[in-house]
């Protein structure tokens, strides 16, 4: 296949998402207003009072009825999207669990933004790390353009009969929700032709009878009943089966991405640089990442084997891929812009200290949490996390494992 | 509107969509009212549940008691469940990807469901008008988390919150006028009913069917675990709550409130109109009251009831 021509539009990364969303021939959105999400939904109130698409806007009165009316509206098999952001989320963080429960592949994007209290409208990762235990696919853009095509990507592994599991997609708030791009556009029908009509795997029913994963009349199913002892373990391992499934689905459908949209985030998975001879590396999600490849390129212009490694998929957490892209590392720094409070650092420092566990050679791992609040996390700080690096790296020690960085202490 | 007409026999044989041997208690009358709802459908329905008695006890997997598509997803949000499933039907039916044809949709919920937790997304739901019923069954307390107090428990029953005690004799405040804060969002079709009254009952939920836009049922449906009475009494205890106009029978289309034959009936001969201590003493939930101590309780509760009668009697028409 060969990619396609396509069109570069100036978009901040909210108006990336609902443009991605007009183009998915979504058949419910229902949504909530929240900064710094608000324009996604604003966006896509304008295509549907315009008539610029046939999808069903419900304009619910809580993130709570928003994700609800997503789920059912996908059970009845209904593709559907919603957008919400820091509170928003922790008030749908009941239903995340129901949805990803229910097999509801729901798609959502989550503008990244700071938990209360006190209230914050700016970036940083405590909303999204806080659910990353509810079943659904994570994925972190680095850019509005990732955020586009993430999107997209998200309905084919959300709707895949092997997966039928939930995804969020974050994107930094105002980093990348307000900020604007030039994103390159695929054709619409490029987009229709590569997502295709939702498929409905069949199921058996209370009678035995094989039918359609769907509320249909024609074919009564129950969902979401009560589920004790004797079968609730069995249908938790299923999900955790298809988590462990998607990784493959998710890069496969990023492949596929790639040969039409001639973009590609690293396998889908992770995305490596310089990372294959560095010696030092740090390890971060979101739109840091872009000041820190100009922080490595510099470094590397000096002589300094500095690598980074981009988690793009949390979840599932790519622990095959991630033990081989550090393997060679011998001082990692692991940003967080979460606060895991009374843990041992942030939350990707958990995992990643985790997997390393395993490493014939254990590298030096050490946690820096920036950014909370929407703090920027600028070019003298990575510069300064690097040196920090390099100092463990000659002396062999580490004074603190968990630092907070760019902050008044 | 045209109401529609059935004999018993059509009734008796139609076929039952909330099928027997789910794991209600023994003269549940919640499991009876849903019987009865479903009696009254006119096609193809999808139904959705709150948290609750019947959801539990009715989908115990791998079985299911629901000849019908069937979805719970939460306690709160019954109505969203049903604004989801409506939209789903109305934008696919348009796109083509399912049959063309006219699904109902139903959701059912408790009184915690409705009241309190629910309230907020049935207020939602039925504001952005989407075309569904909404059965309220109410049992008048939590009896899924065993018998604490809710928005529509009644003034002095006793609940495992509100328990008879020496200084706080049941439950201090009033039963929250739910039907009525549901005509004020000014939808097509608000109504009561009682299981005693079954054709009443049914006849109201094909109506609450047949509207366009959102219908709401409120239902009572007593308890015998909650309300400390034998199991053989509750659809006896689902007349008497109407006789003596704690429960009134009522209907409002496009918010022009209307008596219904059995609260109509007592409108028209007031000496019909029994006191409220005739509904009290059968059940165990205000054996307390009948003390010298708390005896000011129930009239508290007849006062109360009165100036309901009346004010329903005003906004019927009949002064």
């Amino acid at each position: 296949m060969t990619v396609v021509e396509q069109k570069v539009l100036a978009m901040s990364g909210d108006e990336a998402v609902a443009y991605a969303v007009k183009q998915s021939d979504v058949d419910v959105v229902a949504a909530y207003p929240i900064t710094p999400q608000t324009i996604i939904v604003e966006k896509f109130s304008e295509y549907v009072h315009n008539g610029e698409v046939d999808t069903e806007f419900i304009c619910v009165e809580s993130e709570h009825s928003a994700l609800t009316a997503c789920l059912t509206a996908a059970a009845v098999g209904a593709r559907a999207f919603t957008a919400t952001a820091s509170a928003g989320l922790a008030l749908m963080h009941e239903i995340l669990y129901v949805t990803s429960g229910c097999r509801a592949p729901v798609v959502m994007a989550v503008a990244n933004r700071a938990l209360s209290a006190p209230i914050n409208i700016h970036c940083d990762h405590s909303d999204t790390m806080v659910e990353r235990d509810s079943g659904w696919i994570q994925i972190y853009a680095e850019n509005s353009q990732e955020a586009y095509d993430s999107i997209i990507q998200a309905f084919r592994i959300a709707e895949h009969p092997d997966i039928l599991l939930p995804v969020m997609v974050g994107l930094d708030g105002f980093f990348l929700s307000h900020t604007l791009e030039n994103v390159r556009i695929l054709p619409d029908e490029t987009v229709k032709g590569f997502l295709g009509n939702r498929k409905f795997p069949l199921v058996r029913n209370h009678e035995g009878k094989l039918v359609p994963f769907r509320l249909a009349p024609e074919n009564p199913i129950t969902i979401g009943p009560l589920d004790l002892y004797d079968y609730y373990f069995e249908h938790k391992r299923q999900q955790e089966e298809a988590m462990r499934r998607a990784s493959e689905i998710i890069k496969q459908v990023h492949g596929e991405y790639a040969n039409v949209g001639g973009r590609q985030y690293g396998d889908g998975l992770i995305e490596t640089y310089h990372l294959e001879d560095a010696e030092i590396a740090t390890i971060c999600l979101g739109s840091t990442a872009g000041t820190v490849k100009t922080v490595v390129d510099e470094l590397r212009s000096k002589g300094i084997k500095a690598g980074l490694l981009r988690i793009r998929t949390f979840r599932p957490l790519p622990v095959k891929e991630i033990t081989v892209a550090l393997k060679n590392v011998k001082a990692v720094g692991v940003m967080d812009r979460a606060c895991s409070f009374g843990g041992f650092g942030g939350p990707v420092f958990h995992e990643i200290r985790h997997i390393l566990y395993d490493a014939p050679v254990h590298p030096h791992v050490v946690n820096y949490i920036y950014g909370l609040g929407g703090r920027d996390m600028s070019y003298i700080l990575i510069n300064q996390i690097y040196r920090d690096l390099e100092r463990i790296l000659e002396t062999n020690r580490v004074e603190k494992k968990v630092q907070f960085i760019g902050l008044r202490e | 509107m045209s109401e529609w007409k059935f004999t018993i026999k059509e009734i008796a044989e139609k076929p039952e969509l909330f099928m027997s041997g789910h794991r209600a208690c023994a003269g549940c009358v919640p499991a009876t009212v849903h019987r009865l709802v479903l009696k009254a459908a006119r096609g193809p329905v999808i139904a959705t549940h709150a948290t609750g008695c019947i959801e539990v006890s009715s989908t115990i997997y791998p079985y299911t008691a629901w000849k019908i598509p069937w979805i719970h997803t939460a306690f709160e949000n019954a109505a969203a469940n049903a604004s989801g499933i409506e939209a789903a039907l109305r934008v696919l039916q348009r796109k083509g990807k399912i049959k063309n044809e006219h699904v109902d949709v139903i959701a059912f919920a408790g009184d915690g469901g409705t009241y309190d937790i629910g309230i907020q997304a049935l207020s939602g739901a039925v504001e952005r008008g989407h075309d569904f019923l909404y059965v309220l069954y109410d049992n008048e307390a939590y009896m899924n988390t065993g018998i604490q107090r809710s928005g529509g428990t009644p003034h002095g029953a006793w609940t495992t919150t509100s328990p008879a005690g020496k200084l706080i004799p049941g439950k201090p405040q009033f039963k929250k006028p739910i039907a009525e804060i549901m005509v004020a969002h000014e939808i097509p079709y608000v109504a009561t009913a009682s299981p005693y009254y079954w054709k009443d009952l049914i006849t109201k939920v094909r109506k609450g069917l047949e509207v366009e836009g959102p219908a709401f049922l409120h239902i009572i449906a007593p308890c015998p675990r909650g309300w400390r009475f034998p199991s053989e009494k509750g659809i006896e205890i689902s007349r008497i709550i109407v006789e003596t106009c704690m429960f009134p029978l009522w209907e409002a289309i496009d918010e022009e409130y209307k008596l219904s034959p059995p609260s109509k009936a007592i409108a028209l001969k007031p000496e019909k109109k029994k006191p409220v201590k005739e509904y009290l003493k059968i059940q165990g939930r205000f054996r307390h009251l009948f003390t010298l101590e708390h005896e000011h309780v129930i009239e508290e509760l007849q006062r109360i009831i009165d100036k309901r009668w009346k004010r329903l009697l005003k906004k019927c028409g009949i002064a």
